[in-house]
């Protein structure tokens, strides 16, 4: 099959009176698995109906492949969607269900048959082609849709949040399922979700929207550890920001907090920031003071198995410390007064 | 409060209350309202009916119980031949009826189109008049000599049986029901998930193979529904057949056999449990095809099907189609309107001249008339509404034995054409005489309005149901703590609270009870006892009465149009004094 790439220039969209998407721009690779992450109301639904063209016709340019695609049918566009409803129809089988889109392409019906096995066959669920889809539970519905989708090989596979009517430990084995399927059939493929972890666990890049703005491209690994502004900073994981200025003092730098303290920055660090980003299992409690520490008093904590997560004011705020547990280790105290350590060689400063 | 506090429930708590509850059944007031119930249902629904399927398979002089009446109605040509029409008919009709309604579902469903609520209100005008009152001016419209044919002869030299025989009923009949068919099947496409249709597209599908494949099996089950309704109603219908002089149908020889050769002739018996028999059939199957089909498929984020903006093109001819078939479905009330006016209007494709005369013709003769309307209607109407709250109380908020039965009862009067009610009646009642006046029940004026009563309840015991279901149970147990008695709580809490559905159910009832005629016609022994629908049908059998018979026609669809709009606005206006009554 050939492998499609899509490039989303500046794109605007409206309804009505409310813009949704202010100025998309992105370069999505061929066989890239590629996902969209953002809060509820961020425009990624919309963004990916426009690649389909469903929805008001967006400004700007969207191609697929070689092809300018804007303004274009969505029938006429050959792309894959897997809807978050699955929209299995429910007066059909499961083989007419996904044999549809062949039919509709005039295929004659001695073709169907074999290609429809075979896509059922690739979700694992050929012995249920005979059933209604009212017969099936929420997995095998979406791995219908998902056969109905690629059967008719598109040049590129849109999934609008595919796992979010499933169960999570179904949703665990449905995204693994997914990139195995995406890594045989090497097809370029969106993924809409607003669960970071299955981002994480299955794009190569993805962007993260906000207010219908693109915040950041990039790898999984990139964002989270470099992320370019606050919001993905705060999006993608726990994030402990800690108010202050930066003082550059030669080659020497720190930050200091709103309380006074001071954290050393790693040598060259950016002069401008206000803010540090610190994660929850960068920062080390201990009860003597130390060099890069901030002193501060034991809030709250949770034990959560393999960790314990305390909640401490320090430095102006409320930061969250993850430490791993072990057997024989002990808790520090609510009310406890302890000095947080930060591991701010990698720490990034906005 | 305080201990000292009694309520009345425990002043009242004598002997009885401490025996055990097999020595002395606790019988409430709502008990002896179900009993009453129960034995008014059994006397005046369940027991006519019988007596019309027992008489059908009984020897009419020995009484012996025997098939023969049956084999002698599919001996006879014009039976066979009647059956076959009525089905014929009522088949056609659903064809016809889908044709006017599936463009306008469709269109007003699909697209943005801003004549869409227009369309959706006008939809209902038809079933404001009762059809048997278009369909003579119907005949002026479209029959041979009407409107329409005068018109292509002068112009293209042809003619176009519209109206001629069974064609005559069919028209007029599916104009009349289109609505049943329509608004199920908008209900049925705006429930269709958009994503549903927007998954074919996707897949390569639109335009009329999208319709085809996706969208109308979808609403598949809104559109059996409606079908089954217009098939079972044109089936039963005898008022429409008989005002165009059509016989060779069941109803209308049902009614014939018993108004000519009289009550005993089996005919009309046999005649009735047919129509019964298609009425149950025709339910079944619709329900037996929608078994395990709840297509409802508007989901999380979705949002009913997408509406599309017209292209030019589509505008125009959307906007093409509209307007004819309305102008189709609004003829009868057209014409009904210039034959009200008309001076003379025969072999002319409008009225000769223009004049009040018919109305004041049809005040001087219609006076009792209509008095009688208001009279029986306005019984059958109360009846409906007290009956209907109590059942509704009944099932909904009480234990009592047989609760389910009485609510099937009472609803099963739906499937019992009109005709059959009519011989039923006459049958079971013409032996029984009425104390002090000397003349039997069936031909006393009152047996018009109980007939109209059972017909109506289903709709009002609908309206009551609603209506108490939206009064919080909460409330109740309030007023009950608060030391209420059962009695007191109904009187002051309940019954109030339902007043808007109540008055909504009245008014339904009343304004449709107002023009039925299939009923009524056969229990009408004098003009003097004759309703307004009986009325028209008299005006209506001879061509000078025809004009003042239109201006009766009028008088009852104003009649209807203000009690839908009247129960419509109730509606809306108790649903928002509730819902404002949450917020707080
Ligand atoms: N048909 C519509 N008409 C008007 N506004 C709309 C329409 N569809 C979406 N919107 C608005 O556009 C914005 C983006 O919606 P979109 O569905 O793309 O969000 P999303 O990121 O997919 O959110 P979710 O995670 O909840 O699915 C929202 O503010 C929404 O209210
Ligand atoms: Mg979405």
């Amino acid at each position: 099959m050939e492998r499609a790439g899509i490039q989303i220039e500046d794109v605007h969209l409206s309804f009505g009176d409310t813009q949704v998407l202010k100025g998309v721009n992105l370069d999505i690779k061929p066989g890239e698995f590629f996902a969209f992450l953002g809060p509820s109301g961020s425009g990624k639904s919309t963004l990916l109906r426009a690649i389909a063209g469903f929805g008001p016709t967006p400004q700007g340019r969207i191609r697929i492949g070689e092809r300018d695609v804007l303004g274009l049918d969505p029938w006429k566009r050959n792309v894959g969607m897997v809807f978050q409803s699955y929209a299995l129809w429910p007066h059909m089988s499961v083989r007419d269900n996904v044999g549809f889109g062949l039919k509709e392409k005039k295929m004659p019906t001695a073709q169907i048959r074999p290609k429809v096995d075979a896509a059922l066959d690739l979700v694992g669920l050929q012995h249920l082609a005979d059933r209604m889809p009212n017969q099936l539970s929420g997995g095998q519905q979406q791995r219908i849709a998902l056969a109905r989708t690629i059967v008719v090989e598109p040049e590129v596979l849109l999934l609008d949040e595919p796992l979010s009517n499933l169960d999570a430990s179904l949703r665990v084995q449905m995204r693994r399922e997914l990139l195995r399927l995406q890594r045989q059939l090497g097809l370029t493929t969106i993924f809409v979700t607003h669960d970071q972890e299955e981002a994480n666990t299955t794009s190569d890049r993805m962007a993260v929207l906000d207010g219908g703005v693109i915040q950041q491209v990039g790898s999984p690994q990139a964002l989270y550890d470099a992320p370019a502004n606050l919001f993905v900073a705060k999006f993608l994981g726990t994030a402990n920001i800690l108010e202050g200025r930066v003082e550059v003092d030669g080659p020497e730098a720190r930050f200091v907090t709103k309380t006074g303290d001071e954290l050393s920055l790693p040598q060259g660090s950016k002069a401008d920031g206000s803010n540090i980003v610190l994660r929850p299992q960068n920062i080390e409690i201990h009860r003597e003071a130390g060099q890069n520490a901030l002193p501060g008093t034991v809030l709250h904590k949770e034990f959560l198995g393999s960790q314990i997560r305390y909640l401490i004011e320090a430095g102006g705020t409320e930061i969250v410390v993850d430490q791993s547990h072990s057997v024989g280790l002990d808790w520090y105290e609510v009310g406890a007064n302890v000095h947080l350590r930060a591991n701010t060689s990698n720490a990034v400063v906005l | 409060m305080s201990q000292q506090t009694t309520t009345p429930a425990a002043v009242r708590a004598g002997l009885a209350d401490r025996l055990p509850v097999w020595l002395v059944p606790r019988v409430s007031g709502l008990h002896v309202a179900a009993l009453l119930i129960a034995l008014m249902l059994v006397g005046l629904l369940l027991v006519p009916v019988a007596q019309v399927m027992i008489v059908a398979f009984q020897d009419p002089a020995t009484g012996a119980a025997t098939l023969q009446n049956f084999v002698d109605f599919f001996r006879t040509s014009l039976f066979r031949e009647s059956f076959w029409n009525s089905f014929y008919v009522s088949a056609m009709s659903v064809v016809v009826a889908t044709a006017i309604a599936l463009p306008l579902a469709y269109i007003t469903t699909r697209f943005h189109f801003s004549g869409s609520i227009l369309i959706q209100s006008l939809g209902f005008i038809p079933l404001i008049m009762p059809p048997f009152v278009g369909a003579v001016a119907m005949q002026l419209i479209f029959g041979r000599n009407g409107t329409v044919n005068l018109l292509l002869k002068d112009n293209f030299g042809i003619s176009i049986p519209f109206m001629d025989g069974l064609n005559g009923v069919i028209l007029v009949q599916s104009i009349h029901y289109f609505p049943f068919i329509l608004i199920n099947l908008s209900a049925s496409l705006r429930n269709i998930d958009r994503s549903m249709e927007e998954a074919a597209q996707n897949l390569g599908s639109h335009g009329m193979r999208l319709f085809r494949r996706i969208v109308f099996p979808l609403a598949m089950p809104g559109y059996i529904a409606g079908a089954a309704l217009v098939f079972i109603k044109v089936f039963d219908d005898l008022g429409t057949p008989l005002l165009l002089n059509v016989n060779n149908m069941l109803a209308p020889q049902a009614f014939l056999r018993i108004s000519s050769i009289g009550i005993s002739d089996p005919m009309g018996y046999v005649i009735s449990v047919i129509l019964v028999v298609f009425s149950i059939l025709s339910l079944w199957a619709s329900f037996l095809f929608m078994r395990g089909k709840d297509y409802a498929t508007v989901q999380k984020g979705g949002g009913g099907m997408a509406r599309r903006t017209l292209k030019p093109g589509e505008k125009v001819l959307a906007y093409g189609v509209v307007i004819f078939i309305l102008l189709v479905v609004l003829s009868p009330h057209l014409g009904l309107l210039l034959l009200s006016f008309g001076t003379i209007w025969s072999f002319a494709p409008l009225p000769d001249g223009y004049t009040l005369a018919n109305y004041v013709t049809m005040w001087e003769n219609s006076k009792t008339f209509i008095m009688n309307t208001v009279l029986y209607a306005g019984i059958a109407a109360t009846l409906d509404v007290i009956i209907g709250t109590a059942i509704a109380y009944i099932v909904i908020r009480t234990r009592i034995f047989g609760r389910k039965g009485l609510d099937y009862l009472a609803t099963a009067a739906l499937a019992v054409p009109g005709v059959v009610l009519g011989i039923g009646y006459l049958r079971t009642f013409h032996s029984i005489d009425v104390p002090l006046l000397d003349k039997p029940l069936a031909s006393w004026w009152v047996i018009i309005a109980l007939a109209l009563m059972i017909r109506r309840l289903p709709y009002a015991l609908r309206a009551c149901t609603a209506a108490l279901q939206q009064v919080s149970l909460a409330l109740e147990e309030a007023a009950e703590s608060l030391g209420a008695t059962k009695r007191r709580t109904i009187q002051k809490v309940v019954i109030p609270l339902m007043t808007g559905g109540i008055l909504a159910g009245f008014v339904t009832s009343f304004a449709t009870a107002a023009v039925e005629l299939s009923a009524t016609i056969m229990l009408v022994s004098s003009n003097n006892d004759a309703p307004l629908a009986y009325g028209i049908y008299l005006f209506m059998q001879t061509p000078s009465g025809r004009g003042a018979g239109a201006a009766l026609g009028i008088v009852a669809v104003i009649v209807v149009a203000i009690g839908t709009i009247a129960s419509q606005i109730i509606i809306e206006r108790d649903k928002k004094l509730k819902s404002s009554g949450d917020v707080h």
